[in-house]
């Protein structure tokens, strides 16, 4: 056990874990934020996704250790009040369905868009295919990212 | 909304009368077979009669409506409240829905399966609300001083017509209430309908889209640890011994030890992990050494079970369904077909893994999780703890997928089990790999079919023979000479009209590996084998697959859907290198028509180019949510037809996580165009019949492109 402090959404966390516990059980069991979802644990499944300085990555097999000083983005760190564009978006397209896996879907997606503010088919299915969703959402969810980067270019002009 | 938060009926009329002046009615079942009957739930309570689902409206003109299903991403919690809005003619942002707790004897049935949340409950939910709606017309009459036929109600109010005067629902609900609900009421004309068949965005969805809907795993309880469960792997056989040492030195870890719960009529063994978070425990769990007695019972790798299977089909079925000759008939025919079809076993894989919470107590116990049957829980838990029923309380989280798979007791019963030994509240999680290699599993199918046609192409003769696990044979005291009561499901109803000569035959087949519903049930197997093998009597017959089913297809309702199909699939003008393939199938009251459009791509390969689907389910709520289940349907079947496959080596499942179970992605997807069938029909299922019909017209199509017919799934597209 050793004491980390976690920068996660612009709060400090300390909590005494295991260095080798995966990111993912200390968001959720430590710090008691739920949002980021375990699906595989093998980083197969993309659910468990946060950003880390702004990139993507697969919170189950990320030791906490390595996310020390680091900005940790989860989803409750895109918005609360459904204010971001790639969350507007997945409204406007209704993408849900079971819903389990979108806060992993929405992380890849705000990630993909912020780096390529118009992708095109091939760079959507680029950065969504590590992302498994059961209940078929997929048609929606590229859509709904079409429509995000439409409203983005919009509240830009 | 308030999505968080379980109540029971008691609880809820307390609420309800804190804020003073609520109009509550709800209506329950007097009989089996008589029409449902609306009653105040003060009359009710009065009565001791148990209402099966109320709706409230308090004092600020805010309806609250009780859901006895659950929500696991078909779309009940928004259905739902559109259907009493509709009727209650309030706008839909007025109503509030909370999830029932299990309670078999206040609900009836609460299982959400067979796709039915819908279809066994809208007559009544619409009349339920045109009660009330007529109530505080009633009261709003006399408080204005008018005749109740001079008014009439709108977005929450009553209005006088001649006068334009109005009053809010809220300051009619305490008048209300002194009124008894009207014994008859009339619905709404489908074609006045202004909130009902609208595309409205699901009420669920910003929850979903921030992190706030609370799954199972994510439902804490002050104090709860966490338990993974190391379980046989054959599983029925049971712990010889154990050696916990490495496990009890994992910090965090805080008991290790042996379980046993009831799965159907065997006994699964396991040994329990329990630590302070979740990590801790799946570390112990690596960390034991479990030597398991697996004697007594068969090891069958999936070779055995599939020749086991075909061995089968060569004795005497249980006799399903005859009609005619059969024999007769195809021993005159002048052409004969026959072919065998091939199905997986397949794990459920919901996104999110099993788990539940329990806090079992000397006298009560209470359970949180993504839970399909919260009834069937109840009733299960109180023989096991042996608690009366009302000191079981079983409380829905929203469920990360179901599918079937969480209708099961057995992990309510492994945290139950668990809480009791350790006096505590826990939370049972299951590892994706414990998901995928327990089960219970969809069970594998082999279907044998014979045709015969008469000289001019006529069918004549159809048999098909079913071997598998029968799920309904695993149940204690089960009748094993039953025939499995779904032999036929998925096939068309004319069709049996049709063919003057048929039989179907089931063979069960025993083997320890728990079976269960998997989305459409026995449809989403038998839909491949009957569709497949009706492409093929076409094409013997040399006939257009689509217009030779038309052809079977007497009644209007599904020429219709056969002709939408057609039109909009535009099959007849389809071009020479591109393969169209046709399904339909029926199940839980639904029809669902698809067509498949296949190509080969540069490198000669097969690729999936459209998929056109017509969903005729009768009447319907929302067509938005109609068409996510279709499209979703769709891709689970492509993932069984042409993905992934549960194997078993030794008695025990070879495919344990994504890696080597992978399931379809984004870069899988073919375009999907649903179109929704609008007739004066009942309500049919929505959630499952989507599926079956995918596979076959998918396997048609590649037979039209290629002159390959595939017969066993899944298969892989590249290898075509």
């Amino acid at each position: 056990m050793a004491s980390h402090t976690l920068t996660i959404n612009s709060k400090n966390y300390t909590i005494d874990v295991d260095p080798k516990m995966p990111l993912l059980w200390a968001i959720r069991d430590f710090v008691g934020l739920t949002g980021t979802k375990y699906g595989c644990g093998i980083a197969q499944c993309g659910a468990c996704t946060v950003h880390l300085n702004g990139t993507p990555v697969r919170s189950c097999s990320l030791p906490v250790s390595a996310a020390v000083s680091k900005e940790i983005t989860t989803i409750e760190g895109i918005s609360t009040d459904n204010s971001h564009p790639v969350q507007q978006a997945w409204i406007a397209e209704q993408v849900p369905q079971c819903g389990y896996c979108q806060s992993g879907q929405i992380m890849a997606a705000s990630a993909l868009l912020k780096k390529n503010a118009t992708p095109t088919d091939k760079d959507i299915d680029a950065a969504m295919q590590g992302h498994i969703c059961r209940c078929g959402t997929y048609p929606r969810i590229r859509k709904a990212i079409k429509t995000a980067s439409v409203m983005m270019a919009s509240a830009k002009k | 909304m308030n999505l968080d938060k379980n109540i029971s009926r008691r609880n809820f009329i307390k609420i309800s009368s804190l804020s003073s002046a609520v109009l509550a009615i709800g209506y329950y079942m007097p009989a089996a077979g008589k029409e449902p009957e609306v009653l105040k739930t003060e009359t009710a309570e009065n009565l001791g009669i148990n209402l099966n689902a109320w709706i409230s409206i308090d004092s600020n003109g805010k309806v609250t409506i009780v859901n006895h299903r659950a929500e696991m991403g078909q779309g009940s919690f928004q259905s739902v409240p559109q259907i009493i809005a509709e009727e209650l003619e309030v706008n839909l942002d007025n109503v509030n829905i909370v999830f029932a707790t299990g309670d078999q004897s206040k609900y009836g049935s609460q299982i959400t399966g067979g796709s039915s949340t819908i279809r066994g409950s809208y007559k009544r939910l619409l009349k339920l609300s045109a009660s009330a709606r007529e109530m505080l017309i009633e009261a709003g009459a006399k408080k204005l001083g008018v005749k109740q036929s001079e008014c009439y109600a709108e977005d929450g109010h009553v209005i006088h017509k001649s006068s334009g005067k109005k009053l809010a629902y809220g300051e009619l609900v305490a008048e209300a209430s002194k009124l008894d609900p009207p014994k008859n009421v009339a619905l709404k004309n489908p074609g006045n309908y202004k909130i009902i068949r609208k595309p409205l965005p699901r009420q669920d969805t910003p929850l979903k889209v921030n992190g706030s809907a609370i799954f199972g795993l994510d439902k804490k309880l002050p104090g709860m640890l966490y338990a993974v469960v190391e379980r046989n792997p054959n599983f029925i056989g049971k712990v010889k011994s154990f050696d916990d040492s490495a496990a009890k030195a994992v910090p965090g870890v805080k008991h290790v030890f042996k379980i046993q719960v009831d799965v159907f009529s065997s006994k699964r063994e396991g040994v329990a992990v329990v630590a302070d978070n979740t990590w801790a425990a799946m570390q112990g769990k690596k960390a034991l050494k479990v030597e398991w007695d697996n004697t007594g019972f068969e090891h069958h790798s999936t070779d055995q079970l599939y020749a086991k299977m075909n061995e089968s089909l060569k004795g005497e079925p249980i006799s399903f369904k005859t009609q005619g000759n059969f024999s007769s008939a195809y021993s005159k025919a002048s052409k004969k077909i026959d072919a065998v079809y091939e199905t997986p076993y397949e794990s459920h894989s919901c996104m999110e893994p099993l788990n539940c919470i329990a806090d079992v107590k000397e006298t009560s116990c209470e359970i949180w999780g993504p839970i399909q049957g919260p009834d069937w829980i109840q009733r299960d838990l109180s023989e096991k703890l042996k608690l009366p029923m009302d000191k079981v309380i079983v409380n829905m989280t929203f469920l990360g997928g179901g599918f079937g798979r969480k209708a099961f007791t057995d992990y309510p019963q492994e945290a139950a089990v668990i809480s009791k030994e350790i006096k505590g509240p826990v939370q049972v999680v299951w590892t994706r790999e414990d998901d995928t290699t327990i089960g219970p599993f969809r069970p594998g199918m082999v279907y044998q079919c014979k045709a015969g046609l008469s000289g001019e192409g006529r069918l004549e003769a159809f048999e098909t023979k079913m071997a598998g696990q029968n799920m309904d044979h695993q149940n204690p005291h089960a009748d094993k000479s039953s025939f499995n009561s779904s032999v036929t499901e998925g096939f068309l109803e004319p069709y049996m009209e049709s063919i003057t000569n048929y039989s179907f035959g089931d063979y069960p087949l025993e083997s320890p590996i728990p079976v269960m519903w998997w989305r459409s049930v026995y449809s989403s197997t038998n839909g491949f084998a009957f569709e497949s093998f009706m492409d093929e009597i076409a094409n013997a017959a040399g006939k257009d697959p689509l217009d030779f089913r038309r052809s079977l297809l007497w009644n209007s309702r599904y020429q219709d859907l056969i002709t939408k199909l057609e039109e909009v699939s535009g099959w007849k003008s389809r071009k020479k290198n591109e393969g169209y393939g046709v399904a339909i199938t029926e199940c839980f009251s639904s029809i669902v028509g698809e067509v498949v459009k296949v190509s080969k791509k540069a490198d000669g390969k097969v690729k999936i180019d459209k998929v056109w689907a017509v969903m005729d389910c009768g009447w319907y709520v929302n067509p938005d949510i109609v068409r996510a289940q279709v499209e979703g349907s769709i891709i689970m079947a492509l993932g069984a037809a042409t993905k992934h496959a549960t194997h078993f080596e030794d008695g025990k499942a070879v495919e344990k996580n994504f890696d080597r179970y992978p399931m379809t992605r984004i870069t899988d997807i073919p375009e999907i165009e649903v179109h929704v069938m609008d007739n004066e029909e009942k309500a049919g299922g929505v959630g499952e019949p989507g599926l079956p019909p995918f596979s076959p017209a998918l396997t048609n199509a590649i037979f039209d492109l290629t002159g390959k017919r595939i017969r066993k799934l899944p298969f892989k597209l590249e290898e075509v």
